[in-house]
């Protein structure tokens, strides 16, 4: 190991540290960039890393490091980059996270590791996250090094779903020498990934880029595989000779409101929205055959306030909206997007009508939507959630014209694995039961993690399963124990 | 890639494919459907398997020309292959001891109703066949619906084949005579299945019909292929696709399924533009048989599923 993760190589005294600001993430012009697609932070140059590095007060009992869902060793990693050797600093935080270049540009790192940096006590907090990504697309510049993979053990898995979480588990368990397998339903891999969160927050080619190199590995992977329909998991097991199953399917189900006119032409679950545009390239219709309803000077609003909403929204602008709106019951202090993501997007343009809900989706008596009928909310008592219940307000109805209205408002349990798989638990809502520690299903051999247990959360908890589920997988093939 | 084992067309614009995949061939089961893309550029789009033959590990779609993807599908010919088969999806068809069960098939409909006639056949009902086209040369699967049937009634809209009228004539016929229906199923055009729901609502007759609404992922997670069934909204990939007939609202149906009209003409036109300047091109080179087939498969473009 370097010195540098021993003995501290920063030249300024903690007085100085607070004293440098926190570095700005260089980005795309809010008018240039809500015209097209490319990513909207640049990234920091080794410079900018170095000088933000400086910052970390490199404390005693780092509590960045416990908020983080995978534990990441932050002081160390931001000691090497401040030492400039930045190779040694992927590998530090690859040991506890397998996808930093992902994480780095969606955790929602204000809830997390920069959410409790000691730093913000009195300043901004380190750019916990901006160095993560700095360095994981230095590594991957230079060609990500993995640790050499272990002797062939003969035990083969299948892994169920290619989201961040099935691939961190594809990604563990190649390298201790099992023979791996991943089966999706959609024809590409990635999982939201790839069909949900946008090119212009995280480009498909740096996923594609994760995912070669696990081919490189030796991981499998079979598209076009909706397991419980195209094959069962018993069949996997028993007629396929899998020794161990995970299942990885994620929280992809859309809800709706059940309000009036929510079939009109016009209204769209922001999965479909989002799968139109990112799976399917249907912002490059002709060229690509998939269409979708031309946005050019048309008014449109997504109901919600989750990534999910902001993503959509904020591609519906880059697709030519002219005006486009967020209505969201609650207050900005509960949305539960990202913070960059809520100030980029209004930096953007996009207009905010906090305390509003549609009460109806009305008609051009042909089928087609032209408006929202809406009412302004209030915050009343806290609901099961903690957070404070919306209630309409009296008579403070209202017309919104609109030609595209995107639902948001959440995900359900996607069930096909759970009715075909016999034997296999699930809570009230549809989740598979697995538990805590193991990722262990009430099958033998069977484990499951991310969304599909949890319900929709992030991709660093479901990275986090992943690798709890690797390690209990490769102890089960091990030693047998159960 | 998914090979194309064998390629024929059945009538013009009507092609049947008969495609190596394996997987599916052992799990489908009537009433279920595949959702193909051609290649990297291409849409998804749901098509209903005909019949598998495990052994082979082959299933067997038929295809009619409406719209760029099925008029470019349908210039593929044996030995071609396909980017993406996914499948099968969709509840399987009810197959139960019902009595006497009307199995109506409008059009490529007839293809799709084709897997479950079989197997309510084998179940020990009666199966009375309706099938319907606009004209002679599109009756389709005529011998296989006869050999799975009690009796089979077709009806051609010109008269120039077998009975002059629509299947719901034959329908009200079965019905005045007295003959005791238990089920019908009717699967076709999206017209054809509203007139039979209407019919067979005021006679108390359980209807089920299989709705075609557009489709992206199959598996319930894009929510574009919601359908209206008693006022609630429905995924007809996951709940469906087929329905009890007298609690879809087939206007939502019908006006969710012209959402992209214009894209769509768009995409045919542009595509067709493209097949004249090659099929120009390849006259020149003297090179026969290619171009014919894709004549064939654009006949008629306009006319299918509505
Ligand atoms: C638009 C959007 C934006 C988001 N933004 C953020 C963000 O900024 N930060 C963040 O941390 N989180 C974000 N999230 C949430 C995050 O993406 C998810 O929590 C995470 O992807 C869950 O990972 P997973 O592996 O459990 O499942 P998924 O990523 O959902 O992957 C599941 C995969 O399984 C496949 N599958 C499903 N059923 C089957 C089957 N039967 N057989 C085979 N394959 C199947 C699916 O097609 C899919 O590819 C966002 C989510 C969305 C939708
Ligand atoms: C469950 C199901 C089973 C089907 N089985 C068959 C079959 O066995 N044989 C057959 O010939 N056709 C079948 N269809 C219809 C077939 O999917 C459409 O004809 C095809 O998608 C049209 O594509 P296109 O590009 O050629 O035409 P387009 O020009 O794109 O569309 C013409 C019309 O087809 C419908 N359509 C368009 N895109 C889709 C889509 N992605 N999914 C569904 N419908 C769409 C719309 O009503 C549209 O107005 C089935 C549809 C469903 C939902
Ligand atoms: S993985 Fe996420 S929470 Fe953990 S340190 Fe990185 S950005 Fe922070
Ligand atoms: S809490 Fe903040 S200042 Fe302390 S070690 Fe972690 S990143 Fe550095
Ligand atoms: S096709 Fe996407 S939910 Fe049915």
């Amino acid at each position: 190991m370097s010195p540098a993760a021993t003995k501290s190589l920063n030249p300024l005294s903690p007085k100085e540290r607070i004293k440098v600001p926190r570095q700005l993430m260089p980005e795309q012009p809010p008018d240039e960039r809500n015209k097209n697609f490319n990513e909207v932070n640049l990234g920091f140059d080794a410079d900018l890393a170095r000088q933000e590095a400086l910052r970390c007060l490199e404390c005693a009992k780092p509590t960045c490091t416990d908020k983080c869902p995978v534990g990441v060793d932050v002081k160390t990693f931001v000691q090497l980059i401040v030492a400039g050797d930045f190779l040694a600093a992927a590998a530090k935080m690859r040991e506890a996270n397998v996808l930093p270049a992902i994480t780095g540009r969606v955790c929602p790192q204000e809830d997390q590791c920069e959410g409790s940096c000691l730093l913000s006590k009195k300043v901004k907090p380190l750019g916990i996250g901006y160095l993560e990504r700095f360095v994981a697309d230095y590594e991957q510049r230079v060609g990500i090094q993995f640790p050499p993979k272990a002797a062939p053990t003969g035990k083969k898995v299948a892994v169920v779903g290619s989201g961040p979480s099935g691939l961190t588990v594809a990604g563990d368990l190649i390298q201790k020498g099992h023979k791996v397998r991943v089966f999706e339903a959609l024809h590409e891999v990635g999982g939201v990934l790839v069909y949900g969160i946008p090119e212009f927050r995280l480009p498909k080619q740096i996923v594609r880029e994760q995912l070669d190199a696990m081919r490189e590995m030796g991981v499998e992977f079979e598209t076009d595989v909706v397991v419980g329909r195209t094959v069962t998991i018993d069949e996997l097991m028993n007629e396929e000779g899998y020794d161990a199953v995970y299942i990885g399917t994620g929280a992809g189900l859309p809800q709706f409101m059940g309000i009036p006119g929510e079939h009109l032409n016009g209204v769209y679950s922001a999965n479909e929205f989002l799968t139109r545009i990112n799976l399917m390239k249907a912002y490059k219709f002709p060229q690509y055959d998939e269409p979708m309803l031309d946005l050019h000077g048309k008014d449109v609003a997504v109901i919600g306030g989750g990534n999910t909403a902001l993503d959509a929204i904020r591609s519906a602008l880059r697709l030519g909206a002219r005006k486009a709106y967020v209505l969201y019951r609650r207050s900005e202090a509960e949305m539960p997007a990202r913070a960059e993501e809520v100030h980029h997007a209004q930096q953007e343009g996009i207009d905010f009508q906090m305390l509003t809900a549609p009460v109806e989706f009305l008609s051009d008596g042909k089928g087609w939507l032209t408006g929202a009928r809406c009412v302004r909310m209030e915050l009343g008592e806290p609901d099961a959630s903690g957070r404070r219940r919306p209630v309409p307000m009296k008579g403070s109805e209202f017309d919104l014209p609109l030609s595209v209205a995107i639902m948001a408002i959440g995900t359900t349990a996607n069930p096909i694995v759970q009715t075909t798989t016999p034997g296999l638990g699930t809570d009230k809502r549809g989740y598979i039961l697995a538990d805590a520690e193991k990722q262990r299903t009430t099958r033998k051999g069977v484990f499951a993690g991310g969304d599909i247990v949890t319900g929709a959360a992030t991709v660093i908890l479901a990275m986090g399963a992943g690798r709890r589920a690797a390690a209990s997988i490769h102890e089960y093939l091990t030693t047998g124990e159960w | 890639m998914f090979k194309i084992v064998h390629a024929q067309f059945l009538a013009p614009g009507i092609k049947r494919f008969v495609l190596q995949t394996p997987r599916i061939a052992r799990k489908q089961k009537p009433g279920q459907f595949v959702i193909l893309r051609i290649y990297e550029e291409g849409e998804r789009i749901p098509v209903t398997i005909e019949s598998s033959d495990p052994a082979r590990g082959t299933i067997s779609i038929v295809v009619q020309s409406i719209g760029k993807t099925t008029q470019l599908l349908n210039s593929l010919q044996t030995d071609d292959a396909i980017a993406d088969v996914v499948g099968p999806l969709g509840k399987p068809s009810e197959i139960e001891a019902f009595g006497t069960v009307v199995v109506i098939g409008g059009g490529v409909g007839t293809a799709m109703a084709y897997p479950s006639a079989a197997a309510l056949k084998r179940a020990g009902n009666r199966v009375i066949a309706i099938v319907g086209a606009r004209t002679k040369e599109l009756v389709i699967l005529e011998q296989e619906m006869r050999a799975v049937s009690d009796a089979l009634l077709i009806t051609t809209d010109d008269g120039s084949y077998a009975d002059k009228g629509f299947v719901t004539d034959k329908l009200r016929q079965l019905i005045e005579n007295g003959t005791r229906i238990d089920l019908v199923l009717a699967i076709g055009p999206i017209v054809m299945m509203k007139a039979v729901a209407e019919m067979t609502r005021k006679e108390k007759i359980r209807t089920v019909v299989s709705l075609n609404p557009i489709m992206i992922d199959g598996t319930g997670m894009c929510g574009g292929c919601r359908v209206l069934i008693d006022s609630k909204s429905q995924f007809a990939c996951v709940d469906g696709p087929e329905f009890d007939a007298h609690k879809v609202n087939f206007e939502v149906l019908v006006q969710r399924n012209a959402m992209y009209r214009e894209a769509e003409q768009l995409s045919l036109a542009d595509y067709q533009r493209g097949l004249a300047e090659k099929n120009a091109a390849s006259k020149n080179a003297a090179r026969a048989g290619v171009p014919r087939e894709v004549e064939q498969s654009c006949i008629i473009a306009q006319g299918g599923i509505k």
